[in-house]
């Protein structure tokens, strides 16, 4: 399955987690995993995603989030899975 | 998936300067031999736009959808004095022309193989070629050269030496940069990604992709995390950090041959710095525990770091090739450029460290009214340490005019800054042009 990892940090504030959800349901997309956390007071986020109905748009996707990360003033990332995978996995 | 994981891979990219250094796709130019050079300068632009006309574009897909910034795409080509057989030095300009105008029409950065394979002695195309590096150098802009003077097996061509500290000097007396464009090898290898000394050799596939990895800060930061612990612990966390950046650099490669449809060739396991600070292999000899780079120790932890990056790569790539080490070239890496400032690091200690590290001399700065045989001179000791020691070495050495010690020298990008070095004066002109052949060592008759 072809799936990319996203990533959000930044100042913590409503509307973070609920804009970067409709962004990806925008873009048919499903989340298969979410681990969310405070550390002080910037907001992190990694999502899992489900990349299958994307259909080779994931320059756009990945557009619309960098737009959505402007608008909210946090650093949003969307990178293919495989990276992590080549890193940390043996 | 450990969200610690994903955080590290980010900070490596976004702090510690994480990259995948070049990604070099090596053409084979064999089959563009016309009988004319002007027929052949054409076939060789066909060639090479044909193939590469989409090398940018897939690397540019590849940064944005695994978020690894690739620096330098480029191209690397058959040594061009190997299918210039019969050309003049004049007639080798249309060869020269031909790459710097193929590179510039796919948007590469630099391409290589501007190339002469002389350690044994010289071929009609060999002189032709190092005869027109002076215009070639300067009328092109991407266009990088490389001259094997010396291997393990074939010895020394100390004639080749003589008449390239002469090229150099010639060069430098036309431009203050384009030597940096010039890198002259013993035991050169022929699937190297790094210019200026890439090219395409004549026992590789016709089209390859080959990648160079790179990430000093990275290592550094892993370094800092085991400050005052033992140097096998030192050892240990450079393996297990070269090892996840090789990966990175074989997932790339992998994924940039296959949607180019062509082989993958090596992956380079090499820390390479660049003049941004944070992004310096000195930084990383200095975090080992040396209070400057250049002083007593300084060999010593280079061929630990040197060694530990093989050793942690090696098993992450599924091929290994190239130069694979740590290049220490001077204007390129902030923390080189502050020792020798300081007169800490000195040519005669970046001789000694290039008998344990990738590559040799590498961009140093020196006065501009060095002799061409105290050039010469330089070469000679350093495809020594290569030939006796069955390793790669290399000079890239800029002489600039009106300089003397101490001035800086700008080369612009990723070339940098160096500071204008101090040189032995006195002479070693009765040396080198004695001419003719160092023999090969005694080790080199093993069959």
């Amino acid at each position: 399955m072809s799936k990319a990892v996203v990533t959000v940090v930044g100042k913590d504030k409503p509307g973070i987690i609920a804009g970067v959800a409709n962004t990806l349901a925008d873009h048919n997309i499903n989340i298969l995993d979410v681990s969310q956390t405070i550390m002080g007071d910037i907001f992190t986020m990694s999502m899992l995603i489900n990349l299958e109905e994307l259909e080779g748009q994931f320059n756009v996707l990945q557009d619309d989030l960098n737009k959505l990360g402007t608008n909210l003033g946090v650093t949003i990332h969307t990178q293919r899975e495989e990276i992590f995978d080549a890193m940390s996995r043996v | 998936m450990e969200t610690k994981q994903i955080q590290e891979t980010i900070n490596m990219v976004e702090e510690e300067h994480l990259d995948i250094r070049t990604v070099t796709m090596g053409i084979s130019l064999l089959d563009t031999v016309a009988g004319d050079p002007q027929q052949t300068a054409k076939n060789i632009y066909i060639k090479v736009t044909t193939y590469a006309k989409d090398l940018i574009k897939v690397a540019e897909q590849i940064e944005r959808e695994y978020g690894i910034p690739i620096t330098n795409k480029r191209i690397s080509v058959t040594p061009i004095a190997l299918i210039a057989g019969h050309a003049t030095p004049d007639d080798m300009l249309y060869y020269a022309h031909a790459l710097d105008d193929a590179a510039k029409a796919v948007g590469v950065d630099f391409i290589g193989g501007y190339s002469a394979l002389v350690q044994k002695g010289f071929a009609n195309g060999d002189l032709a070629l190092i005869k027109s590096l002076p215009r070639a150098l300067t009328e092109t802009d991407l266009v990088m050269s490389s001259v094997n003077i010396g291997s393990t097996k074939a010895g020394i061509n100390l004639d080749a030496i003589k008449l390239m500290g002469e090229t150099v000097k010639g060069i430098s007396e036309k431009s203050d940069t384009a030597n940096a464009k010039l890198v002259i090898f013993a035991n050169a290898v022929e699937d190297n990604p790094f210019m200026a000394g890439a090219f395409h050799g004549v026992s590789e596939a016709d089209v390859v992709i080959n990648v160079g990895v790179s990430g000093p800060g990275v290592v550094k930061r892993a370094l800092e995390k085991v400050k005052g612990e033992s140097i096998q612990v030192v050892a240990e966390t450079v393996k297990k950090t070269a090892f996840k950046i090789t990966r990175v650099g074989q997932m790339v490669g992998a994924l940039a041959a296959e949607r180019l449809g062509v082989e993958f060739g090596i992956v380079d396991l090499s820390l390479a710095p660049t003049p941004a600070r944070g992004d310096s292999v000195a930084e990383v000899l200095e975090e080992i525990g040396l209070e400057q780079v250049g002083t007593h120790g300084t060999t010593a932890a280079l061929m630990l770091l040197n060694d530990a990056v093989k050793k942690g790569g090696v098993m992450a790539s599924q091929r290994v090739g190239g130069l694979s080490g740590a290049f220490i070239p001077v204007s390129e890496d902030a923390g080189m450029i502050d020792a020798a400032k300081a007169g800490t690091l000195t040519l005669s200690k970046l001789e000694a460290m290039t008998a344990v590290c990738s590559v040799g001399l590498d961009m140093i700065a020196i006065p501009g009214d060095t002799s061409a045989t105290t050039i010469s001179a330089m070469i000679a000791d350093e495809a020594a340490i290569g030939v006796q020691n069955n390793k790669t070495t290399a000079v890239r050495i800029l002489p600039t005019l009106g300089t003397k010690v101490g001035d800086m020298v700008d080369y612009g990008g990723l070339l940098g800054t160096a500071p204008v070095m101090p040189v032995v004066e006195k002479s070693s002109a009765d040396f080198i042009n004695r001419g003719g052949h160092i023999p090969a060592p005694i080790h080199s008759f093993k069959n």
